[in-house]
């Protein structure tokens, strides 16, 4: 049994059905792309993983129906670490406190260990841990959240487009890192991308979704060959 | 000279108290984005539980008990509020809060006067009214500035150094971040509503033996702690207790050297507006942007 099993995923914001009733799937210790124009439902899918949107139909983390739980307790329980969409800094802490908040759920004595663990992936981080993080360059706060997010000690991540508004080189160097954590940890990661090709080349599976539905689905490199996608969405 | 430094302690004395209740208005301003008109109302009310606890015909408890019981009963009651009347209309539009916060106004203005008759009480002090240095400052008004500060270094050292502040914090500035790094926020704001009521106890309980207890003793003084909190700046803490420092002192030069006695209510409210005219994010506060 996949790690997360999404099944008849329907979500609304208000009246609105935004996503009408679709299976998805994350093996453990893989890297899922989730692909799609604007408006395609591939945030909403996220957000309703974590609760933060009215969803129904059955997604099942390690065995067990997170529909209708509380953002916070998917978050403490299944060790899922959602990287929102602009990054959900907290501006007006430090660096530190913000990789401080990102474990909070835990219990144990090990948080400031991992703070070095954080450093480890992001050097830059540690230059800039005293710092207040609204301050920090857009490159920096990315790196932050998925630092904060690593902070969890996550099973799955959630990243919603990582690479928006940075600079090519820096959403390489990134995406390089994120591939790095997923072997090195073996963290599973869900990842909504507008930048395909990337998203692709670290992936084993991929997802495309259109106006709230799968439109496609199968393994990266099948999904990267298909003429249509690469019409669509690759731009080649 | 001396008169002036007479004048120039006392407004640091009552420029404590509306530092306790500027910092108070701006823990929840910072949170629900709405100014609480009822906290005044709150701290007296709290007050008169003080007097039950303390006085002969109720409890008959020595005034530090009485203290201490007082400011957990108030941040108990504090965080009732928020979960039991702000909790459900947090999405509701502003007009709704002001409606809400009038209500909680004249209900604990009159729910005070029903349980304790609208008499003014006397209310007694640990620190005596002797004079500390004469002609300058009363052991009372010195203790006044005493507790004030010692509790605003408590509360720093707790949003600063540990973690439930930390989150506190968070889930103020970032609710839908702090969510998704498993803050209960709903919680997270219930205390943060108990602690202003705790503080607002404290103002209350300073004030009183001033002013005698009467439910109408906090009209005046949550005006000089909303001037404060303007000219402090409603997104910065610190900013509002220096704030309230500066009003407390301005309050009384104001009164004494330029437009008599009568008029110092009227300089907290041209405070108010020229501030928001001039500087509208105050002293320390930062102007927020906002995405709409």
């Amino acid at each position: 049994m996949a790690l997360l099993e999404i099944k008849g995923l329907k979500a609304y914001y208000g009246q609105i059905e935004a996503l009408h009733g679709f299976d998805m799937e994350l093996e453990e210790g893989e890297i899922t792309a989730v692909l799609g124009a604007n408006g395609a439902g591939k945030t909403t899918t996220l957000r309703s993983i974590c609760g933060m949107v009215k969803a129904a139909g059955t997604i099942t983390v390690e065995g067990e129906n997170v529909v209708g739980m509380s953002t916070e307790a998917i978050v403490a329980r299944h060790k899922i670490a959602h990287v929102p969409e602009g990054r959900g800094t907290f501006v007006r802490v430090s660096t530190e406190e913000n990789l401080r908040l990102g474990a909070f759920t835990r219990r144990d004595r090990e948080i400031e260990k991992d703070y070095e663990r954080v450093y480890h992936y992001f050097p830059r981080l540690k230059e800039r841990r005293n710092q207040q993080a609204g301050t920090l360059s857009g490159g920096e706060q990315q790196m932050l959240a998925v630092g904060r997010a690593l902070m969890l000690r996550p099973k799955i991540m959630l990243l919603d487009e990582p690479s928006f508004g940075l600079a090519p080189i820096i959403t390489e160097e990134l995406f390089k890192i994120l591939g790095q954590i997923n072997r090195e940890e073996g963290v599973s990661m869900l990842v909504v991308e507008q930048n395909a090709n990337l998203a692709l080349d670290i992936s084993k599976n991929a997802y495309l979704l259109e106006t709230g539905n799968v439109a496609m689905t199968g393994p990266a490199d099948k999904i990267m060959d298909d003429e249509q996608v690469r019409k669509s969405y690759l731009g080649y | 000279m001396d008169l002036f430094i007479e004048q120039t302690v006392s407004g640091l004395a009552s420029g404590a108290i509306y530092a306790c209740l500027a910092l108070a208005v701006v823990m929840i301003y910072q949170a629900i984005d709405h100014f609480n008109f009822a906290q005044g109302e709150m701290a007296m009310f709290s007050t008169y539980i003080a007097w039950y606890l303390m006085d002969d015909a109720g409890l008959g408890l020595p005034f530090w008990v009485a203290f201490f019981v007082c400011i957990i009963v108030s941040f108990i009651g504090g965080a009732a509020i928020e979960r039991i009347v702000f909790a459900p209309i947090s999405d509701a539009p502003v007009l709704s809060h002001i409606i809400v916060f009038i209500a909680l106004f004249s209900m604990f203005n009159s729910l005070a006067g029903f349980m304790f008759d609208f008499t003014p009480k006397q209310f007694t002090t640990p620190f005596g009214h002797e004079a500390l240095i004469e002609g300058v400052i009363s052991w009372h008004r010195a203790g006044m500035v005493g507790v004030t500060l010692i509790m605003l270094l408590l509360i720093y050292a707790f949003f600063r150094y540990t973690p439930i502040g930390l989150a506190m914090r968070a889930a103020a500035a970032a609710p839908e971040s702090a969510r998704l790094v498993g803050i209960r926020v709903g919680f997270m704001l219930a205390l943060g509503w108990g602690l202003a009521a705790a503080v607002g106890s404290v103002a209350g309980m300073l004030i009183a033996p001033i002013t005698f207890l009467t439910p109408d003793m906090m009209l005046g003084t949550l005006l000089y702690g909303f001037a404060g909190a303007v000219v402090g700046g409603l997104t910065s803490p610190l900013g509002a207790v220096i704030g309230g420092f500066m009003v407390g002192i301005l309050e009384n030069w104001m009164g004494t050297f330029v437009v008599g006695s009568q008029l110092k209510l009227t300089v907290a409210l041209v405070l108010i507006i020229v501030v928001l005219l001039v500087k509208p994010a105050g002293l320390l506060g930062r102007v927020v942007v906002k995405r709409v």
